[in-house]
């Protein structure tokens, strides 16, 4: 099983975030400082939450955000940031969200593995608290099925 | 039979739900082919297609069509994805 591709500068933990926005975009900040993305991806993941709405919430408390492929995406990338206060994105039923997960991907086909890891991990109903709850970057990536540090993708 | 999942922009959301949908279609051993799609490309991706998948908030931009319309709240539950697609294809 190939690893997720999340450094561990890519999870933030307990972000202070008023606003969907706000979490949105502290979860585009984590996909960049990792070096997955440049600013304009951040935007452009906000402008699909605009467009479309809410849908990104997949899940109770979990918000996915992502935007198409494009050139500020520099490699593909995981990022995770949790909420020290839950906000609403507004959707129907799985407000508040207190975990982000960015995703950036440079095509279609190439996250695909991502994605069937990303619902391995989380088709068990007790990661998305446990996610939110973790106190330290390691303990999330251990809860994504990561744990060996010598692994840890570039 | 022809399944389209959609989501905003036909990245990571729908590839979520596509996966899970075929893990779902897998428990009730229907053969059945799963397409993800994006807003654009949901009334050419769903026009031969017998359901189309989705979230509460995209319902509406889906349009006419003359598939069956089910609603996820939780991409990641194979419990609801099970029960939906058994009401909608049993």
């Amino acid at each position: 099983m190939t690893l997720l591709p999340l450094p561990l500068d890519a999870i933030e933990i307990g972000v202070h975030a008023d606003t969907w926005r706000a979490a949105v975009t502290a979860a585009g900040d984590a996909l960049q400082r990792s070096g997955a993305t440049e600013a304009g991806y951040t935007e452009r993941m906000i402008r699909v939450i605009d467009e479309f709405g809410a849908y990104v919430v997949i899940a109770p408390g979990l918000a996915l955000a992502h935007a198409r492929p494009g050139p500020d995406v520099i490699t593909e990338g995981l990022s995770i940031v949790t909420l020290a206060e839950p906000v609403a994105f507004g959707h129907p039923h799985n407000d508040p969200v207190g975990v982000i997960v960015g995703l950036a991907v440079r095509n279609g086909d190439e996250h695909l593995h991502v994605v069937a890891q990303l619902a391995n991990v989380f088709n068990d109903p007790q990661v998305i608290p446990a996610i939110a709850a973790a106190t330290d970057a390691e303990a999330i990536r251990s809860l994504l099925g990561m744990t060996d540090p010598a692994k840890e993708p570039e | 039979m022809k399944i389209v999942v959609m989501c905003g922009v036909g990245i990571g959301t729908s590839a979520i739900l596509k996966v899970n949908a075929e893990r779902a279609l897998e428990r009730l051993d229907i053969d059945a082919d799963v397409t993800a799609t994006d807003v654009a490309g949901v009334q050419a991706a769903g026009s031969d297609a017998q359901v189309i998948l989705t979230s509460p908030e995209l319902v509406h931009a889906i349009g006419k069509t003359n598939a069956d319309v089910i609603v996820i709240d939780n991409y990641f539950d194979l419990d609801e994805l099970t029960a939906k697609l058994e009401a909608a294809l049993g």
